[in-house]
């Protein structure tokens, strides 16, 4: 006898994005083709490859949450997770009901490592650089770590950890259930959103705080993706540089932020009387295995969970109504992305109408690392709500490889009822969400 | 129905050795690996001990066509995928990664990985040498660009041309969820694959998540456990300021130093290693032929969260009670009750408040029945996995079933209240459980496979 597994919903939702704090600022912009990419200020980038990002503003997570003072040396990350949970357990009326049962609510998060506390980090290597044996010497990095201006500061350092986001969101919201960090690079926290559902469907929990949050604008981070040439060189239009799916596309531009949304059984949000934003109706997972610094060339992995997860929602590709594209605008994803949609969509004849429209939040919020999964899942939601399709924003120049309909630079009005939300990682890591209706 | 999930292979890696056997020998000989560190100086560091896996040659362990990406590996990226490898071996899988031309037991989309991974340190020279060509440049016109403290440091050189001295491929090395993609890409494992980041629970955590995978039916079989290499400075003292690790021992016996459970118990000691496990549904592990074993039954599994506010949930509570919930919960599933346990592997770090923590732990949920269980502690002799512990100490409780030996316990000559049971009456169940840094707790019951 098989039993139909219980439908997981979502209850609540908040982003703390470079377009604003809170969902319908954010949303605003991303509806109106608003981007949040300036010129780098949380460190003097002007002299490196690419001088700009898109970073959160003005914000402050002590305005967020009850208890600032279990949070007194979070890093930047956990900071940005900390205002999203926050904002997404108030929608979920979480914070004026009473009756959750801490051991079931869990935490599965895609969060990012912190930022490197770089003057210690690369102080203390410096002053133990022996030139002639070419070599750190031990006992000088050990000195140097210990005192003097380039000392290291214990919970910095400890708040550097990727699950450290986990232990705070744990004593903010007093949640005491199976907890998880993935960090599976750009696929973080749609795979997070993924497990989580799993978790739920399982029984192992009633209510899980899931998305990610992430930060990799700091010196070694940026000369990281630089070095790799991952990252868009557009110093002169930074607002503009981000070009998912055009022809003039020459990478992604860095992003920073966090998603957070609240899930949980159908039964138990409707016991509660919660209000249901919308379905985690599927989820696909899988590996290229091909190499670690290319996709597949024929976004074999890439397709393959785009298909595991409308299996997994029961539908068909025609189900679907818009494809949050992970859509970098790197050259290599935005054409295999593009070539694995088609294996999915097209696979027997060229009727390019049958493909939903495609469109990539990445070309106005920059690409948020390991919390950019997040933030397409909460904009599928918002889609669906508003029935408006986010547009690709700069997207003036069709690229003959990117052939399909990517909404260019308006939002388009439309029912929504099902978004198919796609994030891949270095490495070969894939997974989609599809999102729908309540 | 959920399927059975059964280990069929293992791969610990540890300062002991590569592999199960060089592991399981020494820890039934009572051997510790604790040893003054070799890989770089660590005199000064406040703990200049550490357990750290011998010598190895790479290209023993990665095939020919594979040899060029070792380029780009971290030494964490590189004891996965030993471990994967001794792991695969072991359960007599044929992968691209043992035979290239061989015909594959189980299909690529059918197999998963699930590994854990801490933070990656760059490597401490390589960095170096490239940050030392931006200091002293004489480009005095940028002096906002010259960090406090940062021995000349211009960052205005290092944008322009200093960070051309790294490699492209640079921060791929130090990418965590490098380990999974390795060893996805040698043993071509195109299924559901993670990385979990929680610290010493990521190994546990990974092998739960494969256990789910496969009894859910996304998988038949999945690679899961981790690795870490913190022998070197920057990883190392991250450690160290944790305050759980021994000083440098005063005794001329590194190997005496840690001690679980034992009332002189002064800390852990960092260590170097991990182990991957395979994991094989009951169905696919039945039909296919050759030489196989089945270790054990992953019979259950838990997760919890410790909520620890005094202390920015770094460690644990006093009374240990996520711990307890994660264990009640792993037994639960099992349909095992605490008296027919066998043998437990606990943390069992060695630093008096985390001891404490977990036998509370124990205590609440074994009772009396706590005195008559041995509490089998391999941090005494490998020191701290971190998330590499995970999947050794699972590989070495499945051997343990198997075998139906259970190793001596070392530097206990002072137990606990608890803790004095040395060897168990029976071989049925095993629980191995852990948490880490930040709160995350597992826990994993293993049974027996008769026959």
């Amino acid at each position: 006898m098989s039993q139909q597994p219980p439908k997981v919903v979502i209850t609540g939702m908040g982003w703390v994005t470079p377009l604003g704090h809170d969902l319908d600022t954010v949303w605003a912009g991303l509806t109106t083709g608003k981007t949040g990419i300036d010129r780098t200020s949380h460190f003097d980038a002007s002299t490196f490859p690419t001088t700009f990002s898109a970073e959160v503003r003005n914000y402050d997570y002590r305005q967020y949450v009850r208890h600032p003072e279990l949070h007194e040396h979070v890093g930047l990350n956990t900071s940005y997770a900390l205002g999203a949970a926050a904002q997404a357990w108030k929608q979920a009326g979480l914070d004026a009901f009473d009756g959750l049962d801490r051991d079931r609510l869990g935490l599965y998060l895609g969060a990012g490592e912190g930022t490197l506390d770089f003057v210690p980090y690369v102080g203390t290597n410096l002053a133990a650089w022996d030139a002639d044996a070419n070599t750190v010497d031990g006992q000088r990095w050990a000195a140097a770590a210990k005192s003097g201006p380039t000392a290291f500061d214990a919970a910095r350092e400890a708040e550097q950890e990727p699950n450290m986001p986990l232990a705070h969101l744990a004593m903010e919201f007093d949640a005491r259930g199976p907890a998880y960090n993935c960090l599976t690079a750009c696929a973080a926290s749609t795979q997070a959103i993924g497990e989580a559902r799993e978790i739920l469907m399982r029984g192992d929990a009633d209510v899980m705080i899931t998305g990610g949050c992430h930060t990799m604008i700091h010196p070694l981070g940026v000369t990281g993706f630089n070095r790799l040439t991952a990252l868009s060189n557009r110093n002169d239009e930074p607002a503009t540089a981000s070009r998912p799916f055009s022809a003039d596309r020459d990478g992604f531009v860095m992003g920073e932020g966090a998603g957070i949304l609240i899930l949980e059984t159908e039964a138990h949000a409707k016991a509660r009387g919660a209000a249901i934003l919308a379905e985690v109706a599927g989820y696909g997972s899988t590996a290229d295995a091909y190499r670690i610094t290319d996709i597949h060339p024929d976004g074999r992995g890439a397709a393959l969970a785009m298909e595991q997860a409308l299996d997994g929602a029961g539908i068909t590709p025609g189900d679907v109504d818009w494809i949050a594209a992970h859509g970098t605008g790197t050259q290599e994803n935005d054409k295999i992305e593009t070539k694995a949609i088609k294996r999915v969509f097209l696979p027997e004849n060229e009727d390019k109408s049958k493909v939903p429209p495609i469109s990539s939040v990445k070309s106005m919020l920059g690409h948020l690392i390991a919390a950019a999964g997040a933030v397409q899942a909460i904009a599928a939601v918002l889609a669906i709500r508003d029935k408006t399709i986010p547009p690709t924003a700069n997207l003036h120049t069709p690229a003959p490889e990117c052939d399909l309909d990517y909404v260019p630079n308006e939002a388009r009005k439309t029912d929504v009822n099902t978004v198919l939300s796609n994030s891949f990682g270095f490495g070969g890591q894939n997974d989609t969400l599809v999102i729908r209706r309540g | 129905m959920s399927r059975d999930v059964y280990i069929t292979g293992v791969g610990p890696v540890s300062a002991l050795g590569l592999g199960k056997a060089a592991n399981w020998d020494a820890l039934c000989a009572g051997r510790s690996g604790i040893a003054p560190v070799r890989g770089f100086d660590a005199s000064g560091m406040g703990s200049a001990v550490a357990g750290e896996v011998p010598e190895y040659k790479l290209r023993d362990f990665v095939p020919k066509h594979y040899r060029k990406a070792t380029k780009v590996m971290a030494r964490d990226i590189e004891l996965a995928v030993i471990a994967a490898d001794l792991a695969v071996r072991d359960a007599g899988l044929t992968t691209p990664g043992t035979d290239a031309d061989g015909e594959r037991t189980h299909a690529p989309q059918r197999t998963g990985c699930h590994i854990g991974a801490g933070l990656i340190a760059a490597d401490a020279d390589e960095l170096t040498a490239a940050l030392a060509t931006s200091c002293d440049t004489g480009s005095s016109t940028h002096p906002d660009a010259q960090l406090p403290g940062v021995g000349g440091f211009d960052l205005h050189h290092w944008g322009a041309e200093g960070m051309q001295q790294l490699t492209p491929l640079w921060l791929l090395k130090y990418l965590p969820n490098m380990l999974a993609c390795h060893v996805t890409i040698l043993h071509d494992a195109q299924g559901p694959s993670n990385t979990i980041t929680c610290g010493e629970a990521s190994g546990g955590l990974s092998v739960g998540e494969s256990l789910r995978v496969i009894q859910r039916g996304h998988a038949d079989v999945c690679y899961c456990g981790g690795a870490v290499s913190p022998i070197n400075p920057m990883a190392f003292y991250r450690q160290v300021l944790t305050g759980r690790f021994v000083g440098d021992p005063a005794s001329e016996d590194p190997g005496g130093c840690v001690k679980p459970f034992d009332r002189n118990a002064a800390g852990g000691v960092i260590g170097e290693g991990g182990g991957i496990v395979v994991l094989e549904s009951a169905e696919t592990f039945g039909e296919r032929d050759g030489e196989k074993r089945a270790y054990a039954r992953l019979s259950g599994f838990a997760a919890s969260q410790t909520v620890n506010r005094s202390d920015g949930n770094r460690t644990p509570d006093a009374e240990g009670r996520a711990i307890a919930a994660a264990i009640r919960n792993a037994l639960r599933e099992a349909g095992v009750a605490p008296e027919q346990v066998s043998f437990v592997v606990p943390f069992g770090l060695g630093d008096p408040a985390w001891d404490a923590a977990e036998a509370k732990a124990l205590r609440s949920v074994f009772g009396n029945a706590l005195d008559d269980t041995p509490v089998y502690t391999p941090k005494a002799c490998v020191g701290n996995l971190h998330a590499g512990a995970g999947g050794y100490e699972l590989a070495i409780a499945a051997v343990a079933l198997h075998e139906q030996k259970l190793p001596p316990i070392l530097n206990r000559d002072q137990p606990l209240d608890g803790f004095g049971a040395t060897q168990p009456n029976h071989f049925g169940h095993a629980l191995v459980f852990a948490t880490s840094v930040g709160g995350q707790n597992t826990a994993a019951v293993l049974s027996r496979v008769e026959g």
